[in-house]
């Protein structure tokens, strides 16, 4: 595939808008559809689609596999992290109301920081796990 | 009204989507249409009202899930072998009429679709619709939901995501030849 012109052109110009479609679900969660976990997918597709036009090797220098395994890691990181937080900010466990100031701020930014570790998470191991099984194809 | 006539249509397109699926011996065909029962199941709850299911069956089911199934079968062959009967299936066809005909009965006493006085209406739902908005101050009620009363729930999701990861690593994910190999190469352009 990696010779078709109409291919290599048409997803040049569609993966940006993807990747800013994807950034536009992560962070406009709260007030529209969508949230870390549609994001994640929406954005390991970009760099899917990049893999399957330009190759695997390509795809593999933008994203290192190690850098993958390491967020992989850091989303849940960020995610149980944030309810550490909230228990030294003198509220339960994920219980956002006192990370800021006022109870409706603390909030907005629990949910920030607990969807974009959904969001990190879910992109980088749907990415192992397409690497994963196309990379077992190549000789 | 107009909701009734488009249901009935995406049913019987899914319909004859999962009967074509079941009598296709080609299988990259039948991922093809994996995916579009994914988008037709979309498309369905995008009419009952659940956009954040809908998105993520959109993005999960045809989208990712399709991707990965390519990835699969180019790993083994494209055909299933048709494999010729030999028994007359009447018991399998009488157990599955059996099961469907107590499912559609089953139906019967669910509540019908929106009623205000069923129990999945009338136990917490009314809490997050008046009081999700005040507490939280988001606007989407399912975002509100899943991060913030609905954390924990959340967090244990993740972290499933992240097992099936180190899951998938462990079985097939060794290429560590390579990789050393391609890290040697570094450190002798860093030398």
């Amino acid at each position: 595939m990696t010779h078709n012109l109409i291919l290599r052109v048409v997803s040049k110009s569609l993966i940006p808008l993807i990747i800013v479609f994807a950034l536009y679900v992560q962070f406009h969660g709260d007030f529209g559809p969508g949230g870390g976990f549609q994001a994640g997918v929406i954005l390991s597709a970009a760099i899917i689609l990049y893999a399957l036009v330009f190759g695997l090797d390509a795809a593999e220098q933008i994203i290192p596999s190690g850098i993958l395994r390491i967020l992989a890691g850091l989303g849940v990181l960020i995610y149980a992290g944030t309810g550490i937080v909230t228990l030294f900010s003198g509220g339960n466990y994920l219980d956002y109301s006192g990370l800021v100031g006022s109870q409706i701020a603390g909030q907005h930014l629990g949910i920030l920081l607990v969807e974009l570790g959904v969001g990190i998470t879910v992109f980088s191991v749907m990415l192992i796990i397409f690497f994963a099984f196309a990379g077992r194809g190549r000789p | 009204m107009i909701d009734v006539f488009i249901n009935v249509i995406l049913l019987a397109f899914l319909a004859i989507t999962a009967v074509a699926i079941v009598r296709m011996t080609n299988l990259f065909a039948i991922i093809m249409l994996f995916g579009i029962f994914s988008f037709l199941s979309a498309a369905m709850f995008i009419v009952m009202d659940a956009v954040d299911v809908a998105f993520t069956e959109a993005a999960v089911g045809a989208g990712i899930s399709t991707a990965l199934m390519l990835a699969t079968i180019a790993l083994t062959k494209d055909h299933d072998e048709k494999q010729s009967v030999s028994y007359r299936p009447w018991l399998p066809l009488v157990v599955v009429i059996a099961t469907g005909a107590a499912l559609v009965y089953g139906t019967l006493d669910i509540p019908t679709f929106g009623d205000p006085d069923a129990p999945t209406q009338t136990h917490v739902a009314p809490y997050y619709i008046e009081r999700s908005a005040p507490e939280t101050g988001v606007p989407n009620i399912v975002t509100a939901v899943l991060a913030s009363y609905r954390g924990f729930d959340t967090l244990g999701e993740v972290v499933v995501i992240f097992t099936a990861g180190i899951a998938v690593l462990l079985l097939i994910g060794g290429r560590r030849r390579k990789s050393t190999a391609v890290r040697d190469e570094r450190e002798e352009n860093d030398a």
